[in-house]
């Protein structure tokens, strides 16, 4: 049973008592606790339960690599599922609760899956759910779900904030351990800006805990020295509870800080110069039958519990061992005054002073022996131990309550290897080491990240020590250590029987077992066999099992551990939460909101607003209880009978200007340009070298120089880009300069029979036929206002654009609402504008076009100019496939009952494909309930459409009898165009 | 995350305020050229491991197009400059000559 000692435990305060939840029930811990810690002091023993096999599981590590002790934390709006309780510090009032385990944590009815274990193995579901096919949607995956699985997500939005912050440094130290403290110490000195960064709440690592001597002092008098010189420094930085998540290319660093108070993390986007990786190392697990049991842990995760937070695990530890470093936690649990009936060292020659000491303290040591399996069933209640050499037959029983494992130490190499750092195998201490010859490289060609200390392979405090200093190291005591003797099972003659009950990851439930069918079934790749068995998959990425199960995977496949290799080490390396990746880029801050002049009049007139790009635009503005419908239908037929008034800032505006603007347009635009004439206006088409039709809009010509081109509101940025792009790489020595005045005018629209009328109330200038005829524009004055008004339509209707500086939007638009009262005048927003436009058989990009469509298709013949020589998209016009007979062409559509056709809805043809699916010869672009005609109409490409004018098709509807249309003119309203000539 | 140095207005650019534009030095293909040709000119880009020569447009800062020659594995930056020519300067071209030689 554990508890907490009565005396020992570091970072605790023994006078600060906190209370918590467990699963409902109160328990108490103390300041400085970790949840694990607190639970164990409380004697609850079990944490949680397998994915898998639901099997009870127990802490098995102390820090970050901890793959069973996950916890859901908090509640509502500040519930996080899968923290680690190893890491969590204990606050008051934390409510902790158990996961993956139904109904209650003792009580789980998934543990069948564990009696039915032989049935699971890797590759099952792979193999079994393929069919019979509707087996898996119905009943085999919801079992699953309900069975398997993680916390759930909260379903509350949560409350807390998070933040970003950007930070600079010379020389980045990632961890806050010796090595990283004297690597900081040493940049520091040469006149650096360091940040050093520890992920724990403490600085001074296993050092402190071991008891190492450093400089003739204790290590934990050395770190509280050092950190305070650090601290004193003005060019140092040092944070606790900030994890150096992962390294990205030339220097950048992402760093994830708890923060205590109203932010709760805060990402740190770091650009550091160099990085030094002083991230330590993870003791590796033995693989031995029953590894998996509650009171089964790391040997150095045993002595973190009992020398910093004071409690113990069980009273009686058999340590099982490969190394040296194991017999420290003897030493730490018989200070404690706790029992070690005995170690099995699976070396069979071990000769250093510490094994001397152990030996001296009374403790049993067996040499090569191995422990053949735990004994259960809930928990450690014995060992059974064997020969490492033979099969497992049980020489002795041995009982005890905890079993402390060291399989040896894998160097933390995750912050060396994000950006490519290459390994080496070092055989004699078993461990993949970064290859100092192959770092991961920057800018200038040379490597950025450095591994020091545990992280680099260094064993000993003495080597430590030596790795991390670039001037005179600290003085240590060297060591002598008898080297580890690799063991990738225990025993190692283990059959199949014990291979089964061999965990390696304990989170995803793989045995040695998996690893070797993987490897019997093909899976040799060590990525492969990753996926396979989902060795390393789980939210600790594997830190535990990687090494050992790839070195399982060399041993079956009779392949030297480099040449199997590691998987690939990928950011971040612990998770973090979504809420600090997404920072105050949530809600109102999510993106910048582009408003027009005129928004807050929409708002207030109680437009219902609709995202188009980043702009929010009136769809419609509903009067009292008028549906969104009614409202659209009331504006399209006050424009056609009356007036109407369109906010049109957000088109694009790009200015044009210089002696080879013309030239330039005429390469842009598919029809002339340069042969407009100051004072009018033509319509024109962009297309990229596909071919295909990116963006339209009028072109003024301001003067000999100058053009004004007006674009999709969507367009507006994406076509400037385009222009600069020709411009700067290609057309260079073209004098041509081009500016994006989108924001600086507001630009409305007045259509409608009475458009004139309103304008001439207004007054100012002259707005005859005569004087500014359909498709002239016109600088002058209007009631006042300086403006620029462009006779230009997109309804059919008469109708002025005007333009206006910004700033005199909202006036001028105010004013022309006033004056048009007496007209009818109605505002009308982006829905009424596409019922206009469709009526008029007006293209839209986006709707009519996807990016596969080009002007030909649309019947926009006329606006391509046959004389030029060049223009962009020309050449890609010219290939055959634009030019076969069957190519899909605009028409417009009629169903014949009146109806509306369902967007995007395919028109069937006969017949099947080579894949089984209906032919189709068509489909709808725009589709829409037609106010003026008082039907649905639509606009679509059919194959040959234009040569099967009267054809009836039949359109595809969700759910539905398909709808009969007639092929017919797109131009359904007015197709003389006298209403826009007036 | 890259950083570049734009040539026109001298800032490290950190790799968000770029926007990435593919190979440099492309030859446009008109209405006069092969389908071969123009089909090259339209699809066929190298993706080289090694020392690249590509297209930056430094759109969250001064708005200009520039090039890069960058090595695609190592991450190198060889220099950056204008992109109104149709091959890197010569001290950047001696540079990749130096490195390719290695």
């Amino acid at each position: 049973m554990s508890m907490r000692l009565a005396t020992g435990g570091r970072v605790i305060d023994r006078t600060r008592p906190i209370e918590f939840t467990f699963d409902g029930r109160v328990m108490r811990g103390y300041e400085g606790d970790t949840v694990a810690s607190a639970l164990l002091a409380n004697g609850q023993l079990l944490m949680g339960r397998s994915f898998k096999y639901h099997r009870p599981r127990s802490v098995v590590a102390s820090g970050a690599e901890e793959p069973n002790a996950l916890m859901t934390i908090g509640k509502g709006g500040r519930e996080t599922p899968n923290v680690r309780a190893t890491e969590q510090l204990l606050e008051e009032g934390l409510e902790v609760r158990s996961q993956n385990a139904w109904p209650s944590l003792g009580l789980d009815i998934g543990r069948i899956n564990d009696f039915g274990a032989r049935f699971l193995p890797a590759g099952f579901y792979y193999k079994t759910f393929i069919h019979p096919r509707p087996f898996w949607k119905h009943v085999f995956e919801p079992f699953i779900r309900k069975a398997a699985g993680l916390g759930p997500a909260p379903t509350r939005p949560d409350e807390d904030r998070y933040e970003f912050t950007y930070d600079f440094c010379d020389v980045l130290v990632v961890g806050g351990g010796i090595a990283g403290l004297i690597a900081a110490r040493d940049a520091a000195a040469d006149g650096a800006r360091v940040m050093l960064v520890e992920r724990g709440p403490h600085f001074g690592g296993r050092a402190v805990i071991d008891g190492d001597v450093i400089d003739g002092q204790p290590a934990e008098d050395w770190v509280k020295a050092v950190v305070q010189e650090l601290a004193a420094m003005e060019n140092v930085t040092l944070l606790t509870r900030c994890e150096g998540s992962g390294v990205y290319d030339h220097g950048y660093v992402l760093c994830d800080e708890a923060v205590s108070g109203p932010v709760r993390q805060r990402l740190r986007r770091v650009r550091a110069g160099h990085v030094i990786a002083a991230t330590g190392a993870l003791e590796r697990p033995l693989s031995f039958a029953g590894n998996d049991l509650p009171g089964v842990l790391l040997a150095s995760a045993l002595r973190d519990y009992v020398v910093a937070h004071g409690v113990s695990v069980g009273d009686r530890t058999v340590i099982v061992t490969n190394n040296d470093d194991a017999y420290r936690t003897a030493k730490v649990l018989i200070e404690a005054g706790l029992r070690v009936p005995a170690i099995l060292d699976a070396r069979t020659e071990v000769d250093s002073p510490l094994v001397s000491e152990v030996k001296a303290l009374g403790v049993d040591v067996h040499l090569g022996r191995a422990l053949a399996k735990v004994l259960g069933p809930s928990h450690v209640s014995g060992v059974a131990v064997c020969l490492q050499a033979g099969e497992g037959a049980v020489m002795q029983e041995i009982s005890c309550d905890c079993v402390a494992m060291s399989g040896g130490w894998s160097p933390v190499v995750h912050l060396w290897s994000h950006c490519g750092g290459k390994l080496f195998w070092d055989e004699e201490r078993a461990m993949f080491r970064p290859d100092p010859n192959r770092p991961p490289t920057g800018a200038d060609g040379k490597g950025f990240v450095t591994c020091v200390g545990a992280a680099s392979g260094a064993l000993t405090t003495a080597e430590v020590v030596a790795s991390a200093s670039n001037g005179t190291p600290p003085e240590v005591e060297p060591e002598t250590t008898t080297p580890i003797a690799p063991v990738w099972i225990m025993p190692h003659g283990a059959g199949a029987k014990l291979r089964a009950k061999m965990w390696l990851d304990f989170q995803n439930d793989v045995k040695v077992s998996d690893v070797r069918l993987a490897a019997q079934e093909g899976f040799e790749s060590v990525e492969h066999a990753k996926r396979y068995t989902t060795l390393g998959m789980a939210t600790d990425q594997g830190k535990l099992s990687n090494i050992n199960g790839l070195a399982v995977l060399s041993e079956r496949l009779d392949t030297p551990i480099p040449q199997v290799g590691t998987t690939t080490f990928r950011p971040p390396y612990t998770p973090i939460t979504l809420g600090a990746l997404a920072g105050e880029a949530k809600g109102d801050l999510f993106q910048p909101l582009r408003q027009t002049p005129m928004h807050d009049w929409h708002v207030e007139a109680g437009a219902y607003m609709e995202p188009v790009g980043h702009w929010r635009r009136p769809y419609c503005y509903p009067k009292g209880r008028e549906s969104h419908a009614q409202a659209v239908e009331r504006e399209v037929k006050t424009v056609r009978e009356a007036l109407g008034m369109l906010d049109a800032s957000t088109l694009g505006k790009l200015l044009v200007r210089g002696p080879d603007a013309g030239r330039f347009l005429d390469m842009l635009y598919t029809n002339m340009m340069s042969n407009l004439k100051p004072g009018r206006c033509r319509y024109g088409l962009m297309c990229d070298e596909n071919g295909f039709l990116i963006d339209d809009g009028v072109v003024a010509r301001i003067d000999e120089q100058t053009w004004l081109c007006h674009t999709t509101t969507g367009g507006a940025d994406r076509i400037h880009a385009w222009m600069e792009d020709w411009l700067q790489c290609e057309w260079w020595d073209w004098k041509v300069h081009v500016v994006n005045l989108t924001e600086q005018f507001a630009q409305i629209a007045v259509v409608g029979p009475n458009a004139r009328k309103v304008l001439e109330k207004l007054g100012g200038m002259d707005l005859s036929a005569e004087a500014l005829p359909f498709m002239a524009w016109a600088e002058d004055e209007l009631g006042g206002f300086p403006v620029r008004v462009f006779r230009i339509s997109f309804s059919g209707e008469l109708s002025y654009e005007i333009a206006v500086a910004a700033g005199q939007g909202r006036a001028l638009w105010d004013r022309l609402m006033a004056e048009g009262q007496p007209f009818g005048m109605t505002p009308y927003g982006t829905e009424a504008l596409h019922v206009l436009r469709a009526e008029k058989g007006f293209i839209m990009i986006g709707d009519e076009t996807d990016g596969t469509v080009v002007p030909q298709d649309l019947g926009l013949d006329w606006a391509i100019s046959k004389k030029k020589t060049d223009y962009l998209g020309k050449r890609g016009q010219m290939r055959p496939e634009f030019h076969k007979p069957d190519r899909w062409k605009l028409v417009g559509l009629e169903t014949l009952d009146g109806s509306v056709l369902e967007e995007g809805a395919y028109a069937v043809a006969r017949g099947t494909n080579a894949n089984g699916q209906q032919n189709v010869e068509g489909r709808v672009t725009s589709t829409y309930y037609s106010p003026t005609l008082g039907r649905g109409i639509a606009m679509g490409l059919v194959a040959r459409g234009p040569q099967r004018m009267g054809d009836i098709l039949r359109f595809t509807r969700i759910g539905k009898e398909p709808q009969e249309a007639r092929i017919v003119s797109p131009v359904f309203y007015d197709p003389e165009g006298e209403k826009q000539n007036v | 995350m890259l950083i570049l140095t734009c040539p026109y207005c001298g800032i490290d650019a950190d790799e968000t305020e770029l926007a990435p534009g593919g190979e440099a030095h492309l030859k446009r293909e008109g209405p006069d050229s092969s389908d071969d040709a123009f089909e090259a000119y339209l699809f066929a880009r190298d993706n080289v491991r090694g020392i690249h020569l590509e297209r930056w447009r430094h759109a969250y800062g001064c708005g200009k197009w520039f090039l890069a020659a960058r090595d695609t594995a190592t991450l190198e930056v060889l220099g950056t400059y204008s992109a109104q020519t149709s091959e890197p300067p010569a001290e950047i071209r001696t540079r990749i000559q130096e490195r390719q030689a290695r």
